[in-house]
């Protein structure tokens, strides 16, 4: 009983309760016959929300106003850039990797150079920098649709005793993610910067360092899921990281990490992220149509929210 | 003496890169310079006007309205499908909706929750609701609607007249009129303003409403330009209308805002569209040179700025 309390106050419950609700509704229409392959297809694609999540969750920890735009847009130039690389030599699997992540280092880069520099809003200066990319991403397109290098293509969409090889390596940078921010320094020094950044600056801490560091952290994980996922999805398209955008910013909140910054959890992520996608399943297999889907989806993810809230003004 | 040179410095900015660009545009072609190119110009300005002020007004309470976009798109489907037939079906819809923008201001307050996370998840209503209203491009504009949008007023186009009524009213609202002196409270110290006595859950519905007004406002007036809707015609319009909010000027928190800036901002945002189509840039690259204009014109701020610099938290 005690454990089931503690559990409930953490603030990542919720976004499992409402994934596993979810789940249990969709297998009970189908009469169990699909267990295996949604559950499957439910960690490919979450974990492709988890990888972006993780970084725009370590933005969000930054406090008000720090958000990271320009994640569609590196998902797409990442996927595109390095697909075209490696066209489709086995042997140029690594270099394309190495490419994609120095695709996420420069826009990081450049994005908090805007921030600092020129005193930005971070919304807005990842806005113009998600417009710059997107146009590089289609200029160097040219509509080309490139397969990806046979080995990587059969990585991404298999899996390894049962789990999809994509959720292995969401796992694996989740893990990093979380001891970066529970177990290392620097998780200390970004929530105290989302608490108060003018008393991190006077307790020490590497302010501008630090929320570089972050933001060149956010971009790379975005370009290494558009890597990912231009390889899983057998080439890159110009519209792949849209959907991102919306998403990568719901699973931070529905995960239970604080809006206003300075507190975050990495499990929430991932109990939101397969929450999102068992949703969209959900109403697929009740057949509903377009529109309907997208009211429910909306509706699902407001009472979400309000259910994990409390009243203003109680103690948080 | 200071005190108005500072409080006129946020609206200056925004009004000479505005002219600045205008300038550029007259010398690549002078043609431009007529009352036909001026209106050709700002045409699709008024919309993008009004949506700004409606996410400038969610600004001024501290919060941030991501379903803009695709409210406007809902507002003009309904305009479009039921405004020519069924005006009474239509304003019935478009009050009711409006209605709800008022709901979810006080939801928002009463539970204390992210205003971007329940926008987010009435983006996804919003736009459900416009695909199952009209689910292919098409409806009509009302006539009359239609004959207010291309009427030629003598000597100014009709798209400067509109614009510079949206940039009056809302300042009136705004910065003149009890309410609008509330509201920036809310932003700028909400318990202060509950001290005093207001309730601020009523302060933030009637934010929220008047939001929602000015967005069907948005709506129509787009309708009336393209004559048919579509449900992802206005999509843009929520990045675009937090872009024209700051470019005019106006902060995230604290209630700083400015109405002219904002209808400014939305002007010079539709103005570097048309500017970078004179530039004879290749299509590839015309997205990624807005987003070098909005770069530059904030980094002019920066500039002008500099004699009062302050850390920035955010």
């Amino acid at each position: 009983m005690n454990r089931l309390s503690l559990l409930s106050r953490k603030p990542w419950t919720w976004s499992f309760v409402a994934a596993l609700a979810t789940w249990i509704v969709t297998i009970l229409f189908t009469g169990g016959a699909s267990t295996a392959s949604l559950t499957q297809a439910t960690l490919t694609f979450a974990a492709f929300s988890v990888i972006v999540g993780l970084g725009q969750m370590l933005v969000i920890t930054l406090g008000p106003g720090n958000v990271d735009l320009s994640v569609p847009a590196t998902i797409t130039l990442s996927g595109t850039v390095a697909l075209k690389l490696m066209d489709g030599q086995d042997g140029m699997i690594l270099a394309g990797l190495a490419v994609s992540i120095a695709i996420g280092l420069a826009i990081g880069i450049v994005n908090y150079a805007m921030i600092k520099f020129l005193r930005i809003p971070p919304i807005i200066a990842t806005l113009s920098m998600s417009f710059l990319v997107q146009s590089t991403a289609i200029w160097y397109n040219r509509g080309l649709r490139v397969k990806p290098p046979e080995e990587l293509a059969s990585f991404t969409t298999s899996s390894t005793f049962g789990v999809p090889n994509t959720a292995l390596v969401a796992l694996l940078l989740s893990l990093a993610v979380w001891w970066l921010l529970d177990r290392a320094i620097f998780g200390r020094w970004i929530s105290a910067i989302g608490q108060n950044a003018f008393s991190a600056r006077m307790a020490g801490i590497a302010v501008d360092g630090c929320r570089l560091a972050t933001y060149v952290l956010c971009a790379v994980l975005a370009s290494v899921c558009g890597y990912l996922l231009a390889s899983f999805s057998g080439g890159a398209a110009l519209n792949m990281g849209a959907e991102y955008l919306l998403m990568s910013i719901a699973v931070v909140v529905i995960g239970g990490s604080a809006v206003a910054g300075g507190n975050s959890n990495v499990p929430g992520i991932w109990g939101a992220s397969l929450f999102m996608f068992l949703v969209v399943s959900m109403l697929n297999t009740y057949g509903f149509g377009a529109g309907v889907r997208l009211i429910m989806t909306g509706l699902i993810i407001i009472c979400v929210i309000v259910a994990a809230s409390r009243p203003a003004g109680s103690a948080r | 003496m200071r005190k108005t040179v500072s409080g006129l410095l946020p609206i200056l900015i925004p009004a000479v890169s505005l002219a600045v660009l205008l300038a550029a545009v007259f010398y690549m072609q002078p043609r431009a310079m007529s009352y036909t190119g001026l209106n050709l110009l700002f045409n699709l300005a008024v919309p993008i006007a009004l949506a700004t002020i409606a996410q400038m007004i969610i600004m001024a309470v501290n919060d941030l309205d991501l379903s803009i976009g695709t409210f406007v798109s809902f507002a003009a489907c309904v305009t479009a499908v039921y405004m020519p037939n069924q005006p009474l079906v239509a304003i019935l819809i478009l009050a009711g909706a409006v209605g709800i923008y008022a709901l979810l201001g006080i939801v928002i307050t009463l539970r204390d929750l992210p205003s971007i996370v329940v926008t987010l998840g009435m983006s996804f209503v919003w736009g459900g609701l416009a695909v199952l209203i009209l689910p292919a491009p098409g409806g009509q504009a009302p006539v009359w609607l239609r004959a207010l949008m291309v009427s030629k007023p003598p000597l100014v186009p009709m798209a400067i007249v509109a614009s510079v009524v949206i940039a009056v009213l809302a300042h009136l609202l705004i910065m003149r009129s009890t309410f609008g002196v509330l509201l920036r409270g809310v932003g700028g110290n909400s318990r202060s303003v509950a001290r005093a006595g207001w309730s601020v859950l009523a302060l933030k519905g009637a934010a929220y409403a008047t939001a929602g007004i000015f967005a069907v406002l948005s709506g129509m007036a787009l309708v009336g330009l393209t004559t048919s809707a579509d449900a992802n015609i206005a999509l843009r319009y929520t990045l675009l209308s937090i872009a024209g909010v700051i470019l005019g000027g106006g902060e995230f928190v604290g209630g700083k805002v400015s109405p002219i800036g904002a209808v400014i901002g939305a002007l010079t945002l539709t103005l570097a569209g048309s500017f970078l189509s004179f530039l004879r840039i290749s299509p590839d690259w015309q997205i990624g040179a807005q987003g070098g204009i909005l770069i530059i014109v904030l980094a002019l701020r920066l500039v002008i700025n500099r004699r009062s610099p302050q850390e920035k938290t955010s």
